[in-house]
């Protein structure tokens, strides 16, 4: 008899805490599960009865790393409540703050997080021998990314400047264009980055799913628009509950989501399947550089999807500060008048589509709140992806089947402990 | 032989240990040099039992979590706790403010008997901590010097007056001046007062100096006419765990 056991206790280079948990008996699988095992964290419970103007602040903690992404939901769901719609000028700057969260997060995962499998070791730290220019090159990405961010809301992790209405401070002009020259020299790291992922080889497991994004008609949307899928077409944001369906399993501290099939998936490669007309032409080259088409149902190209998107927030982040020199800045009055209400914010977080829906009274406090975050969406899509490819490789060494498996987690660049808020 | 330093998270959203990371390559480089990274599970796969020093992110919010926190003390000889949920319960703590089973209930419904959660606590209330890196998040740059002064046998030098004085210094207009709240008169400084330079108030996420001048916090409040109880809401996002504790 020989017996398969694999229990991957904290999978490790990714957000947060997950097992993975594998049984089998002579080619017989008797238990595949993903396991999300982080706390409970609450954060639901923890935004009622706060004041409006905390709770983007209390929010963006859901998320370390895609703080940017919950501060821009949690206010847009506040504006939406209040009947505010911000200026012009406070979506440029949105848009530019979102880029420069996107280019960190996407490069994080795909150079520190994802490249380490590829490239044989365990972890970023002995690329610093073996692959200094990779490494240095990555921490100039991430520098830059934080450095935009710091320009436009104070700093990157857990932003200040951007609050309900507009920019409690606004970006220098100057600095502004230093920071251009900058996005135009990530331009270049970007080309190193794709020209490593093509000696990658990605592998090739393809499930179709169902896939999940916002759309907008004027451009690949990061910030506004509907909810898109590839089964079901436009559900608009108001309805998002008919989309994501969220229910409890016992093994998981983090809710599961379901649409038209057993699961969707959201994120980068989502996003590329339903928006990829609209990527600006560099990105759009570097989708073809890569190999990655749409429809493209390969979970693995997940990280593809995300150099991709790099590239194009970078393209995207010279278009809008070429337009915000073009236009000035001004100080505008942010003045909020509260009233009662309730108002959902979508956006597109790096992981993929975030949804915060909350009620007000009339004194502008907080009654009800519900947030459903891409990696709740996806789990249900690892699952399911794991069901698949695991009879396709019982016959490999253990350990490879446990590295594939490890491999899989990470490909969705799960940001655990924010699913489990 | 270099020191073995280790890096463990508790419930936090994990963005220390990402700001950790927002080092140039000079930094990274000669901190590879200084130190072994051992432990560091949200970007390395080796896991080692071995460690002189440990660096914890998060709060304590399961039974679960209280004997992993308490083997690690075990383990390592000096322990620092990383941002404010480590070092004063922080955000993690409003739910405090709720019996246990509510605030389930509020999230999960009628699933909520599948989860279990504890009032929230930082991790001095359960283990010895040798030394603070505060703030949500912390400043990195801070938390080099903590390493070195660690790695130099020295005690790292964490300012223990109020971040007003790094706001005058900082030149920016008093948030009081502007109509605002501001917990800047009571909280340790060390942060640059990055939050009204930002054109924000100060929080509070570095926690209350050690001999804060309430009276004086008071007086402002009421310069300025406003209550101690909306800046009480205010404290309470960061530092609910001082103020129940009290």
């Amino acid at each position: 008899m020989t017996k398969l056991n694999i229990n991957v206790h904290h999978v490790t280079r990714v957000e947060g805490h997950g097992n993975i948990v594998l049984n089998a008996t002579d080619g017989k699988i008797e238990k595949v599960l993903w396991e999300v095992i982080e706390s409970p964290r609450l954060f639901e419970a923890m935004l009622c009865g706060r004041y409006y103007e905390d709770v983007p602040h209390i929010a963006s903690r859901i998320c370390g790393i895609c703080s940017i992404a919950h501060s821009t939901a949690s206010i847009q769901a506040i504006e939406a409540a209040f009947g505010i719609q911000p200026s012009e000028q406070t979506l440029l700057l949105r848009k530019l703050l979102y880029n420069a969260e996107l280019i960190e997060s996407h490069v994080l995962h795909a150079l520190f997080l994802v490249a380490p499998d590829f490239l044989g070791v365990g972890s970023v730290f002995p690329l610093v021998e073996t692959h200094k220019e990779v490494v240095v090159m990555a921490l100039r990405l991430k520098k830059l990314s934080y450095s935009l961010a710091e320009l436009l809301a104070g700093r990157k992790t857990h932003p200040l400047s951007c609050v309900v209405g507009g920019f409690a401070k606004l970006p220098k002009i100057d600095e502004l264009k230093a920071i251009r020259t900058r996005l135009e020299d990530a331009l270049a790291d970007l080309d190193v980055t794709v020209e490593l992922f093509k000696t990658l080889s990605i592998p090739n497991f393809s499930r179709e799913t169902e896939y999940i994004a916002l759309k907008d008609d004027k451009e690949y949307a990061f910030i506004s628009g509907h909810i898109a899928s590839t089964d079901a077409g436009i559900t608009p944001v108001a309805k998002y509950l008919e989309v994501t369906n969220e229910f409890c399993v016992p093994h998981s501290t983090a809710k599961y989501t379901k649409n038209k099939r057993d699961s969707y998936m959201v994120g980068a490669l989502a996003r590329f399947n339903l928006n990829h007309d609209q990527l600006l032409p560099r990105a759009r080259r570097t989708a073809e550089e890569l190999g990655l088409s749409a429809p493209c149902h390969k979970p693995f190209m997940i990280t593809v999807a995300q150099v991709v998107e790099a590239v194009h927030a970078v393209e995207d982040s010279l278009r809008l500060i070429d337009q915000i020199l073009d236009w000035g800045l001004e100080e505008e009055d942010n003045a909020v008048k509260v009233q009662a209400g309730r108002g959902i914010g979508a956006v597109e977080a790096p992981r993929g589509i975030l949804f915060h829906d909350y009620t007000f009274d009339k004194n502008g406090i907080l009654t009800k709140a519900n947030c459903i975050i891409p990696t709740n969406q996806n789990h249900n899509n690892v699952q399911k992806d794991m069901e698949a490819i695991v009879p396709l490789m019982l016959d490999q060494p253990e350990d490879i089947i446990r590295h594939t498996l490890e491999m899989l987690v990470r490909a969705y660049d799960p940001c655990i402990s924010c699913s489990a808020h | 032989m270099k020191p073995k330093v280790a890096f463990f998270d508790f419930t936090s959203c994990e963005g220390c240990q990402l700001d950790a990371l927002n080092l140039t390559a000079e930094e990274l480089i000669s901190l590879l040099n200084a130190v072994d990274i051992v432990n560091f599970r949200e970007v390395m796969t080796e896991r080692a039992d071995n460690y002189d020093i440990a660096f914890v992110e998060g709060s304590i919010t399961r039974e679960s979590e209280i004997p992993r926190l308490q083997n690690i003390r075990d383990r390592a000889k000096v322990v620092v706790a990383l941002g404010a949920c480590a070092c004063i319960g922080g955000v993690n703590c409003l739910k405090n403010h709720l019996p246990v089973d509510a605030a389930l209930r509020i999230v999960y419904g009628k699933d909520a008997r599948y989860y279990d959660t504890i009032p929230a606590r930082p991790i001095d209330a359960l283990i010895k901590v040798d030394y603070y890196v505060r703030g949500c998040p912390p400043i990195t740059a801070e938390l080099l010097k903590v390493v070195k002064a660690l790695l130099l046998g020295k005690k790292p030098e964490i300012p223990n007056y109020p971040v007003c004085t790094e706001c005058k210094m900082a030149g920016n207009i008093c948030v009081f001046e502007r109509g605002m709240t501001c917990l800047g008169p009571v909280i340790r400084a060390g942060c640059g007062a990055i939050c009204v330079t930002s054109g924000r108030h100060c929080w509070g996420c570095r926690g209350l100096v050690d001999d804060p001048n309430l009276d004086s916090e008071k007086d402002i409040l009421q310069k300025y006419g406003l209550t101690v109880e909306k800046v009480v809401e205010k404290f309470k996002i960061y530092n609910t765990y001082a103020e129940v504790t009290k």
